[in-house]
């Protein structure tokens, strides 16, 4: 389980988040909604230890451990997978080559060859609509937005985490694309029972992963905390009914 | 990342054997010693006469102010020649035990026998080995040693040695002019292509010494050689100098690959002319990695004198600690239908500075050149520095240059992404790195692609505290 503390946190000195607490369980899917610069983004960068975000106050566990002051590769290896908002591209690294790398990585004892590990790859990656040839690419370099955001989804079903925090995940994807996503997130989450924190503007999303708590952040503070009974009313008057 | 701080990773080639000589000049620089390595040498008058011409070039000129910091390099502390052995080996047997064992350190004589199609090496200011495929032989390739050049061909070496960078071009070519000794000479005969690289190591051994060689290249019409440098020396507290001068001659419809892998230790001043002519539809290409050096200054220059002549320069400087590298490449196009390309590519790191310097000029009467410069900076940590000092000169209406340049500042948002899939700082930085260099690595070699690569990651490998 992972348990937010009375967590504050500032950027460059600024106050973003003001005395933060929650926990998300396995098995748990949790929304986390609110207007555009209530700090919801924060609250995932903070989580998968982004070293500009100041952790002022409060603590972050895991499983009862402090990981308060883990840099982003510990908290990873721990099982927390950050599929972000904005990937970024990195030009010259082969996507083959680094999915291949972050498969060792987090499977150190498996025995699958490279041939079989790029054939699994190929087949997941046809499932999620990813044209094959953006595979021997380099890693997101003139993806397009919907591409990138398949490819995170390729991540996590690489390195297979216990937890899955989906910063928009869901943006810059067409209706059958967010569609195909959803139902390989949900497989992923029921096979791994991960605990899933989204942050999303899309109802539709919400459909498919039916979160079962719902926290509405306002200037840095959870204001509400409420069920999927929630979902109707903000998409009928917004964040403020 | 705040947190972190680096230490400077192990130079690998730091190691010294104890110094050899059968002759080495006094310390210091003076008339006395550009006659006596001449004397040495039984040089004819007109090398002797040009060496002190040169000499007298050195001393009018002021050290340039325009680059990086000279002012530590202290003339009269170094050694200018240094003779390691009496002649030169034409098998590994026949060199001195000690030095050969340096060469087998550095993997040189497994790389003859693996993918290349001559070799030569430099220890101090001497060729002391070398060799040449049969094959190559046969077809009329020369490969030797610049002095064995000059008592052989003299007509040959005197119709270029000193034409493109002549002796007073600049104070450090001047200094090299006056006080040269080894190097390479090549002539590739009219189109004889030669598939397997010719390869120059150079290595320093000694304190305070200096390494001046020239190095002549002429490859005849229609003809292809790729030619390899690469240089280590150890890690002293005293300063080298390593100030060469480079010729390389492209005639018509001839390509010439010059393939550099600079690693000197952090005590050597590298201030090196490199320099280009090409004649119609001819290409040079220049492959130029800095890895090494506590200053670099190097700019290959390239001359684009017949139509459609064509120039590339792909530079990768990978600067860290108390490093300095300034590098950058010249295009001077003179004829219709010239084209150069210069892809400039500088890593900085642990508090190193990296500098693009370069001068595209196209004259007028220059239709319709072409010349594009790409310029990327990637800066990894708030201590380091990138500079770029462009100049674009177009005479000619019908010619265009395109410059592209951009800064990666410390590219934290990739090391974040990297880090939250679980890579460690070091591996993250290493993909990061190897990446941005890639469109240059993947030009080189197989066994040198991998060299390079291994040895970026060697400079990336920090500790974090």
């Amino acid at each position: 389980m992972i348990q937010l503390k009375n967590i504050s946190v500032s950027v460059d000195q600024k106050t973003i988040l003001n005395n933060i607490s929650f926990n998300l369980k396995p098995g748990q899917i949790i929304a986390l909604m609110g207007p555009n610069g209530s700090g919801k983004s924060t609250i995932a960068l903070t989580l998968a230890g982004h070293p500009n975000y100041q952790i002022t106050s409060g603590k972050i566990s895991l499983d009862k451990k402090d990981i308060t002051k883990f840099s982003p590769d510990r908290r990873a290896n721990l099982g927390i997978f950050l599929a972000n908002q904005s990937p970024v591209a990195i030009p010259g690294l082969n996507v083959k080559s680094f999915l291949w790398q972050i498969f060792k990585k987090f499977h150190p004892d498996q025995k699958l060859s490279l041939s079989e590990f790029r054939s699994w790859l190929s087949f997941e990656a046809d499932s999620l609509g990813i044209k094959s040839e953006l595979l021997d690419r380099q890693f997101n370099d003139g993806f397009s937005g919907g591409e990138r955001k398949k490819m995170e989804v390729l991540q996590m079903l690489v390195s297979q985490p216990k937890y899955l925090i989906l910063d928009e995940i869901d943006s810059g994807l067409d209706i059958d694309a967010l569609k195909t996503i959803s139902l390989r997130i949900q497989k992923l989450a029921h096979d791994l029972n991960l605990g899933i924190l989204i942050i999303t503007h899309s109802p539709k999303f919400l459909d498919y992963l039916q979160p079962t708590q719902i926290l509405i952040l306002k200037k840095g503070q959870i204001k509400t905390i409420g069920d999927f009974s929630l979902i109707p009313k903000i998409a009928a008057s917004g964040f403020n009914f | 990342m705040a947190t972190t701080s680096y230490q400077k990773s192990p130079y690998e080639y730091g190691f010294s054997n104890p110094e050899v000589s059968v002759f080495k000049t006094q310390q210091g620089i003076s008339q006395d010693v550009v006659k006596t390595i001449s004397l040495l040498k039984h040089e004819d008058d007109k090398m002797f006469n040009f060496r002190l011409r040169a000499y007298q070039y050195f001393i009018d000129q002021p050290l340039p102010t325009w680059g990086p910091d000279l002012s530590g390099i202290n003339f009269a502390d170094i050694f200018y020649y240094l003779k390691p052995t009496d002649k030169e080996g034409h098998t590994w047997e026949e060199v001195p035990l000690e030095i050969k064992d340096t060469y087998d350190k550095l993997g040189i004589p497994q790389a003859e026998k693996e993918f290349l199609g001559g070799v030569k090496a430099q220890y101090e200011s001497e060729i002391i080995y070398g060799s040449l495929m049969k094959k190559l032989k046969k077809q009329g390739v020369i490969f030797c040693g610049m002095d064995e050049a000059l008592k052989k061909y003299p007509k040959l070496v005197w119709q270029y040695f000193g034409k493109i960078v002549p002796p007073d071009d600049n104070k450090f070519a001047s200094l090299n002019s006056a006080v040269w000794s080894g190097g390479s000479f090549i002539y590739i005969p009219k189109n004889v292509h030669v598939d397997l690289p010719l390869q120059t190591y150079f290595r320093i051994n000694s304190q305070k010494m200096g390494q001046f060689e020239r190095t002549l290249i002429v490859a005849d019409e229609g003809s292809f050689v790729h030619y390899i440098e690469g240089c280590t020396a150890p890690i002293y507290s005293t300063d080298s100098l390593h100030a060469a001068v480079v010729e390389v001659f492209v005639k018509a419809n001839a390509r010439v690959r010059y393939t550099t892998i600079q690693n000197w230790s952090t005590n050597v001043y590298n201030l090196v002319t490199k320099r280009a002519q090409v004649d119609a539809h001819g290409v040079m290409e220049w492959v130029d990695g800095n890895l090494g050096s506590k200053i670099t200054m190097k700019y290959p220059s390239n001359i684009l004198a017949g139509k459609g002549a064509h120039a590339e320069v792909l530079s990768i400087a990978v600067a860290s600690g108390i490093q300095h590298l300034d590098a950058g490449a010249k295009a001077i196009h003179l004829a219709p239908n010239t084209t150069s390309r210069i892809v400039s590519k500088s890593i900085s790191l642990h508090g190193g500075r990296s500098s693009y310097r370069g001068t595209v000029y196209i004259s007028q009467g220059a239709t319709n050149a072409r010349s594009k410069v790409v310029c990327d900076a990637l800066i990894l940590d708030k201590n380091s520095h990138s500079d770029t000092y462009p100049t674009n000169k177009n005479s000619e209406s019908s010619a265009f240059i395109e410059h592209e340049a951009t800064v990666s500042k410390i590219g934290e948002d990739q090391l974040f992404y990297l880090m939250s899939r679980g890579f460690s700082q070091t591996e993250a930085e290493a993909m990061i790195v190897n990446g941005f260099v890639e469109p240059i690595v993947k030009e080189l070699p197989l066994e040198y692609s991998l060299e390079l690569n291994r040895l970026i990651n060697l400079q990336m490998e920090g500790s974090i505290a």
